[in-house]
């Protein structure tokens, strides 16, 4: 019997939030909050269950199907179209952006209303949620694309809504433009990554002929036979943006500044969705690594090493959400390093795991923050002095907000790989794949769970245990229901996440090798997973205990004392922002400068005045033939006619 | 043939008409002036649609063609010969839309001299649509030449502070390149016994050696109208110097006409020069591109920094178009148009912000964009557009003609397009700097805390432009069936010249 099939609903995945952004930007702000914020919620809803809908039609048949929209590029032998592409690796992005979505949605309902009135322009409500779903449409196009040109439109829309939403509150932060800069910042890095995407693209094209997926994997072994030089300049230049994109060595530099964004956008933008886009990408690109050796090793480094890098500034790090940000980083890093190992399913795995708990994590720390501030307008501090987001000027939170702190705990225990939680389950598959394969990657990547333990153990001790350390902790409250309910679903994904794929379950596994192809399931070593999670347990118990007996007000980290220089480098984010400063901004800035003034009105200015300069001096001397003596001119006539005379003879 | 109902002689000549009545007008009827100019553009624009619809947009060859006997020289014939194909109704479309835009911008701005000032810009766009129509090479250079005239006197009378200058430095550029074109066309009509485009273009007459002078002579020209590096300097001031309107044309339509006077003089008619030199201008193509961006990053006027931006934007059009092959083609010749687009619109929010503040330096801006919501959001979608984000206009042009030069076989390495590529993220750090030095950031500036929002008028002139951006983002379609047949016909004919010659 034919079961119906929802395929053909796939274009509304991007539709509806554009119908709801559209509703937005023609009547949100005149219909007030609960409108803007309800209908932009609904339209990501509703986005959320046609996701529903392609995943059930995909469980009856399984393999890839194509919905052409339309045409968008042709010429010549280019064609690429407006076409989207239902597989069970597009559906279950589609389910993490718009299920993920649609909870940050409804949480920013209520967190929007008070950080519009913390600051201090209440009619950017509406603009929020416009932001917000034009980031879903896009996501959604990143995610649905049949081509990699129209995956690239997602891509770079992704980029816009991260730059529109990091830069929403553009007159704030250090000096008034720090929020702008960091906005600036992100999108100018992620370019450098579009960059070796477009390269990219341009050498598959070239080699392929096409953009399309189907037809560039079909070929895929064929080229790599005959140009393997040209495969691994493909993967590697794609690596560039994925570096870019999901925040990996060298260019993750822009994602701790993006926390400039309202918290919202970094659980949704910055930790659960978009920085995952890269991750994505090798996955739906497995088939070029898996030709390239080279690559995939380059690409698993890259992961290991942003991995265990990011985890130690994490460690440093005093901001609720800085700590969060070098977090996210990392753990993209152990994405990357999956991805990068073949064990493409394990990084697919962590990284829906990771968009709740991270998820989860990002919007209780907004919980927090929000609650700081209330008890800050109580406690009458001077407002500019006073960070709210500084976890020294916290402590014994899980008092004051106790709902937050505990799905803050559970968040914390995922993250920290703490069985039955679902990170504990994700991130085990992948440590498994190195124990396997790449037993220097596993140390690394082992190395940086532990950290991970460490700084989330110390962010909870320093956060919610002790006394409180300002009076604004001591007076800081709850947050409503409409933030603590997408809070307490999250938290029950978090807990439960692991279902997905059980070790001898394999439910992820076995509805991706529908779109990646029949892998080995991933195994359950008892070794592997008592390493980590006694790693994770002596993690979470020396923080405590670190951290715990700290009370005094003038917060001096007690790492500080231990490690010393080494810990400085950490809280200084070993001072990669100045390098880039200092190798690549500056210089840009002063050969911008020397172009612009010594060269461009210097030198070639010049050339044509110099022209100009020689013509007069030229029409000065011709000027002084014209001397009006009859004489002259009649010698002159002599001189030519006998140039002309012996021209003629001579020829 | 009826003449009078040709619509290439109607599009032509009938900004002409409004210009004479323009004239007949009492210099203090300052609204019947302004309007006439403006109806006079919406009917010409109105006539090019009609033209449009009347298109046949299969067909590679020069339609409405309209050839009478003009001048006699000698033995040879000059025509007045206009005729339209799939290269040319583009620009022309440009121009006849872009112009009423240009002059609703003065309505506020232009208060001296406005007979003056119509007149002229009517005038001006005789001549422009002059340029794209004609196929006799007389008859372009006078067209050419043409434009020179109203350009010189919009800057020179009603531009900035240093107009005089721009004016001159404008006209003495554009005049060295054109003598030799002058030459050029001159040896080529005595040599050869013909001025006429139609029958000289592939006709393979020009032997190599004396097509490489010619593609010089004639190449110096386009270049410097382009503007090409390093013959660009005419370019920052007088954009800097003109007022909007000019701005506008200068930047979205005078411009064209150098890239334009390649595709229809030098590909055609010296096809094995210019696979030849293709790499060379590629090469200068690039550097224009990477110059243009370097250098507009860090300029304190906003006006100066857009006017570099022409020369990055369009080192792309010259990289497409020597690519010679039909991604690089067709990407080049939309670029033309959404350069004309994007960079119009910038200019025309500058002329904008001017107009409020009577600054254009940039350290007198800032966080505008909470002070004037509306504007700031046409000014991010322009900037955008301008920065190439997919989705929206630029991105469309600027990747098919880097993917166009990246298999170039003419170029013959993919090293150009992949160091014009860095373009893109250049282009992001000098438009996203201007974006925030003009809305972003606190408002610093107490004369900056009241200004007004957008009016209608300027609603009015920025939507079309934007309704635009968008299409072309996203259904480029159109764009690029029209111009495909003359595209794949001009391409067959430099590759087919070139074999031959080898």
């Amino acid at each position: 019997m034919e079961t119906v099939q929802f395929f053909n609903l796939v274009p509304w995945v991007v539709f509806l939030p554009l119908i709801g952004l559209t509703v937005n930007l023609l009547v949100g702000r005149k219909l007030g909050e609960i409108f803007a914020g309800s209908f932009a919620s609904l339209a990501t809803g509703l986005a959320f269950v046609v996701s529903i809908l392609l995943a059930v039609s995909l469980s009856s048949h399984p393999e890839a199907v194509t919905i052409p929209l339309g045409d968008w590029i042709t010429i010549g032998t280019l064609t690429v179209r407006w076409a989207f592409r239902v597989d069970t690796l597009s559906v279950v992005m589609m389910l993490v952006v718009s299920g993920v979505g649609t909870l940050i949605h409804i949480y920013s309902i209520g967190y929007m209303h008070n950080d519009v009135r913390h600051n201090g322009d209440t009619g950017r409500y509406a603009r929020f949620f416009i932001f917000l779903n034009l980031f879903i449409a896009a996501m959604m196009i990143l995610v649905s694309a049949d081509n990699f040109l129209m995956m690239f439109v997602g891509w770079e829309g992704v980029g816009l809504c991260s730059y529109l939403l990091i830069g929403f509150w553009f007159e704030k932060g250090k000096n008034g433009t720090g929020n702008a800069e960091a906005a600036k910042k992100a999108f100018i890095t992620n370019r450098i990554g579009d960059f070796g995407l477009l390269i990219a693209m341009f050498l598959i094209f070239v080699n392929f002929g096409t953009f399309q997926f189907d037809e560039v994997f079909k070929q895929a072994g064929q080229v790599a036979a005959v140009k393997p030089g040209v495969m691994l300049l493909i993967t590697l230049f794609m690596l560039l943006g994925v570096t870019g994109k999901s925040a990996q060595l060298p260019l993750y530099v822009w994602l701790p500044d993006a926390m400039a964004g309202p918290t919202p956008v970094s659980a949704l933008i910055h930790a659960a969705t978009m920085v995952t886009a890269g991750v994505y990408l090798v996955a739906r690109s497995s088939i070029f690594y898996a030709l390239v050796p080279t690559a995939q090793t380059v690409v698993m480094w890259v992961g290991a090493a942003t991995a265990l890098f990011a985890a130690t500034i994490a460690l440093g790090q005093y901001d609720i959400k800085k700590v969060l940000a070098y977090s996210t980083i990392s753990q993209l890093g152990f994405m990357v390093a999956a991805v990068g190992m073949g064990a493409t399913v394990a990084g697919m795995f962590h990284l829906v795991t990771h968009a709740f708990f991270k998820g989860l994590l990002f919007l209780a720390a907004g919980s927090v923050i929000q609650g700081v501030e209330r008890g800050m307008h109580h406690a009458n501090h001077a407002s500019h002095d006073f960070d709210p987001q500084d976890m020294r000027q916290m402590g014994g939170l899980r008092k004051q907000t106790p709902l937050t702190f505990r799905v803050y705990l559970i968040g914390a225990l995922a993250l920290s790989g703490i069985a039955p939680l679902a990170g504990f389950f994700s991130k085990d598959e992948i440590l498994v794949s190195a124990w396997q394969t790449q037993p220097a990657i596993f140390i690394v990547l082992v190395l940086a769970a532990f950290l991970t333990a460490f700084y989330m153990g110390r962010q909870l001790t320093m956060v919610f245990f002790g006394e409180p350390r300002t009076e604004a902790a001591e007076k800081a409250s709850e947050s409503p229901l409409v933030v603590t309910l997408p809070l307490m679903i999250l938290a029950l994904l978090s807990v439960l996440g692991g279902v997905l794929n059980l070790p001898g379950v394999h439910t992820l596994e076995t509805w991706l090798s529908h779109t990646l192809g029949e892998g080995e399931p991933g195994h359950f070593v008892w070794v592997v997973a008592g390493i980590s999670l006694v790693l994770a347990l002596i993690g979470l118990g020396l923080a405590w205990m670190i951290y715990s007996r700290k009370t005094d007000k003038a917060y001096v980290d007690p790492l500080k004392r231990a490690l010393g220089s080494l810990f400085t480098g950490m809280e200084n984010k070993w001072w990669v922002d100045e390098l880039y400063a200092a190798i690549i901004l500056n210089p840009y800035r002063a050969f911008a400068q020397f172009m612009a003034d010594p060269v461009d009105l210097g030198v070639i200015d010049r050339i044509g005045g110099g022209l100009a300069a020689g013509t007069r001096a030229l029409a000065e001397s011709i000027r002084k033939l014209q001397n009006g003596y009859i004489r002259s001119y009649a010698l002159l006539m002599l001189l030519g006619l006998a140039a002309i005379m012996t021209y003629l003879f001579l020829r | 043939m009826n003449i009078g109902l040709n619509p290439l002689l109607l599009v032509t000549f009938f900004p002409l008409v409004g210009a004479l009545v323009v004239l007949l007008l009492k210099p203090k009827w300052k609204t019947a002036l302004r309007w006439t100019a403006l109806v006079t553009s919406l009917i010409t624009f109105g006539l090019s649609i009609w033209m449009l619809t009347r298109f046949n947009d299969i067909d590679p060859e020069i339609q409405f063609e309209l050839n009478l006997p003009w001048i006699t020289l000698g033995n040879n014939q000059i025509g007045f010969h206009l005729g339209i194909d799939g290269i040319s109704i583009l620009m022309v479309l440009l121009t006849t839309f872009l112009m009423p835009l240009a002059i609703l911008s003065t309505w506020k701005a232009v208060e001296e001299r406005i007979k003056g000032f119509m007149a002229f810009f009517l005038l001006l766009e005789v001549g422009m649509l002059g340029v794209f129509l004609s196929l006799d090479m007389v008859l372009f250079y006078v067209f050419w030449e043409f434009t020179l005239i109203p350009m010189y006197f919009l800057i020179g009378l009603w531009g900035g502070e240093r107009r005089v200058y721009a004016a001159v430095k404008f006209f003495l550029y554009t005049m060295a390149g054109s003598v030799l074109m002058l030459a050029g066309i001159l040896w080529i009509g005595l040599q050869y016994g013909s001025f006429d485009l139609t029958q000289l273009s592939g006709s393979g007459l020009i032997p190599a050696a004396a097509q490489l002078w010619l593609f010089g002579a004639f190449g110096l020209a386009f270049a410097i109208k382009v503007p090409m590096f390093p013959l660009h300097s005419w370019l920052p001031d007088a954009h800097t110097e003109a007022p909007t309107a000019g701005s506008v044309i200068l930047a979205g339509i005078l411009l064209k006409m150098g890239a334009y006077g390649f595709l229809r003089f030098n590909l055609p008619l010296f096809p094995n020069a210019t696979v030849t030199l293709a790499p060379w201008m590629a090469g200068l193509a690039v550097i224009g591109i990477l110059y243009g961006a370097a250098v507009a990053y860090l300029q304190k006027d906003v006006k100066r920094l857009v006017a570099y931006s022409s020369i990055s934007h369009l080192g792309f059009v010259v990289l497409g178009i020597f690519a010679l092959n039909l991604q690089g083609l067709q990407g080049a010749i939309l670029q033309m148009v959404n350069h004309g687009l994007s960079t119009g619109a910038l200019f025309l929010i500058v002329g904008m912000l001017y107009e409020r503040r009577h600054t254009r330096l940039l350290e007198n801006f800032g966080g505008l964009w909470k002070v004037v919501p509306v504007l700031g959001t046409l000014a991010l979608i322009t900037t955008l557009s301008s920065v190439g984000l997919p989705g929206l206009n630029g991105f469309v042009s600027e990747f098919t003609i880097l993917l166009g030069a990246f298999s170039s076989t003419v170029i013959g390495s993919p090293w150009f397009a992949g160091v014009a590529t860095l373009g893109v993220i250049l282009a992001a750090v000098y438009l996203l700097f201007m974006f925030q030095k003009l809305f972003l950031g606190p408002v610093t500036h107490e004369e900056n805390k009241k200004l007004k929002d957008v009016s209608a008028r300027e609603i009015l002139i920025l939507t079309p432009i934007l309704i635009f951006a968008f299409w072309i983002g996203i259904y480029p379609k159109p764009f690029f069936m029209l111009m495909a047949p003359a595209v794949e016909k001009l391409t067959a004919l430099v590759q087919s010249a070139a074999l031959l010659a080898h």
